[in-house]
């Protein structure tokens, strides 16, 4: 059974349609990338598993719907969303932002452990501590917000957009730790516009075109397949 | 000329003081809410007035159940201060509940009027009340600490005058210096502070980040409402009479502390306040003299908006304004 499973989703922004009745699934252990371009609906697909957006159709978790959950509710359950541009909360440092992560726990030392965890990955945020948020490069920004998720302790990773705006050495590393994540047993599911690098570290993927799922196959296929190619590759 | 001025001086920085340590407790409650909803509480003024009648009608039914006499002083100002802050707080949650939450996605435009209906509400629901309770709706409340002392300072300088400070001044300067730092360490320091700042800088990762957004809110306007409730009853010891109106002109007076201070920062609101209050008195006290006469104490609240407007020229993000940029 898959850990995560969109059943028909439609989605709207007042009287938009940004979703046209997806279905897509993640099972356990499995990185699986949702690819296309400029508002053809990724982000999207991403805020109506966490409950930001009005929706039509089924979202399962574990077998648990989760289709009218408050987002609050949606991370408590072992959601952890990587929105968007990051959002750091820009004036709190960067040991708040962590600790907002760790909301929902209330034993100091496990936030504690869960830190000195994260600082695995990325050390520098080590040597960042009290420095606010919003002061940091678009890439610390981008670690810092993957290590705030990681602070919750998910079940899944939702990656919306990682790449974006980082140079390249930087998108490299990011997407190492994702792997080396995934090696580890987290389930990622990674909303990407650069296909080739996504397709590259990911097992099945998605190509998604004005709200519809217009592909679906294992990643290593996608990269060979001249549709994608010439769309998303080019 | 000066010598007049330097004589008042240290009357003017104790009555300054006062009355700016008010300001800044309830300029903290327009900041807090507007840091966290970018909406103006425009009801907060009435919710000061409401905890001034919570807790003078406290000291009243101690008085008239016969027990006011047998606690000591401290004790009675001690309740009446947490009754009326505990049912402000609850008061401000539940505005926020009924008036404003459901109006939440609408234009900013929209909670405001809601905002201005809840104030007149709140002003005739009292007036009610006390007229029924009292015959009359200004009261008279019981001044628990009504003794002066003398601060002699003309022997730390001769050209001083003295100043006398009511016993009960300094009970407002310490009760806001204990509000003030409480507040400041609970935002920066605890989870649920960290929280309500997380929550007013981006609502929607907040949300992503397991905190109930509209549990956060309904704290902060818990907080708000009641530190505004409890230097209602500071100023109701005060100066002695209350009505239902002070709310407004004192809201509108916090109000301008907090825009002053920078709007959405809980130290640049007490700052405002305190400098607020300061104009206020000095203007009050010195008008007349620096202009002969022709404009007097009358003119006080001109000054206070006419260092507002000068500040928001120069520096429109308030004193303490947000100063980091933030990267996108």
């Amino acid at each position: 059974m898959s850990l995560l499973e969109l059943h028909k989703v439609h989605a709207y922004y007042g009287a938009i349609e940004g979703l046209k009745g997806i279905s897509l699934s993640v099972n356990e252990g499995e990185i699986v990338t949702l690819i296309g371009s400029n508002g053809a609906g990724k982000s999207s697909t991403l805020k109506s598993i966490c409950g930001q957006v009005k929706i039509k159709g089924t979202i399962r978790f574990g077998g648990q719907d989760i289709s009218t959950q408050p987002p609050h509710q949606t991370a408590l359950d072992g959601i952890a969303h990587v929105p968007e541009g990051r959002r750091i909360f820009p004036r709190l440092t960067v040991k708040e932002n962590l600790e907002m992560g760790a909301f929902s726990v209330k034993d100091r030392k496990i936030v504690k452990d869960r830190m000195e965890r994260a600082f695995g990955y990325f050390p520098r945020l080590k040597e960042r501590l009290g420095q606010l948020g919003g002061t940091m490069s678009g890439g610390e920004q981008q670690m810092l917000a993957i290590a705030r998720a990681l602070m919750m302790q998910p079940k899944i990773l939702l990656l919306d957009e990682p790449s974006m705006g980082l140079a390249p050495i930087i998108v490299e590393q990011i997407f190492d730790i994702i792997q080396e994540l995934n090696r580890t047993g987290m389930t990622v599911l990674l909303v990407e516009q650069n296909a080739y690098q996504a397709l590259q570290i990911a097992h099945r993927g998605y190509v998604i075109q004005t709200g519809e799922i217009i592909m679906e196959d294992e990643a290593r296929l996608l990269l060979q397949s001249e549709q994608v190619k010439e769309a998303y590759l080019a | 000329m000066i010598s007049e001025i330097l004589q008042t001086l240290p009357q003017v920085l104790v009555d300054g003081l006062a009355l700016g340590a008010v300001y800044a407790v309830v300029a903290i409650g327009y900041t807090m809410v507007y840091g966290i909803l970018e909406f103006i509480n425009f009801a907060h003024g009435e919710i000061f007035m409401t905890g001034a009648f919570a807790g003078t009608a406290a000291l009243l039914t101690l008085k008239s159940a016969g027990l006011l006499g047998a606690m000591p002083g401290w004790l009675a100002y001690l309740l009446a201060f947490v009754i009326a802050m505990l049912l402000t707080g609850i008061l401000g949650i539940g505005i926020e509940r009924v008036a404003y939450r459901p109006l939440r996605k609408a234009p900013k435009l929209i909670s405001f009027i809601s905002a201005v209906g809840i104030s007149f509400l709140l002003q005739d629901i009292v007036r009610f009340i006390a007229d029924l309770k009292t015959g009359n709706f200004i009261v008279t409340g019981i001044t628990l600490y009504d003794s002066n002392l003398k601060v002699a300072a003309s022997s730390l300088w001769s050209v001083f005058g003295d100043a006398f400070i009511k016993t009960n001044t300094i009970i407002v300067l310490a009760a806001a210096v204990v509000l003030m730092i409480g507040l400041d360490l609970f935002v920066n320091r605890t989870k649920w502070g960290v929280a309500m700042r997380a929550v007013a800088q981006d609502r929607d990762t907040a949300s992503l980040m397991s905190i109930n957004v509209n549990k956060v809110i309904a704290l902060t306007f818990f907080i708000g409402s009641a530190l505004g409730g409890g230097t209602g009853v500071l100023f109701a010891q005060q100066y002695g009479t209350i009505d239902p109106y002070i709310g407004f002109t004192l809201g509108m007076k916090a109000f301008t502390a907090a825009v002053l201070g920078g709007i959405g920062n809980i130290r640049g609101a007490m700052f405002g306040g305190i400098l607020i209050g300061l104009i206020e008195m000095l203007a009050s006290t010195n008008l007349g003299i620096l202009t002969g006469g022709s404009f007097g104490a009358e003119y006080k609240d001109v000054m206070s908006f006419l260092i507002l407007i000068v500040v928001l020229i120069f520096k429109p993000e308030g004193l303490f304004g947000k100063a980091i940029k933030e990267k996108v």
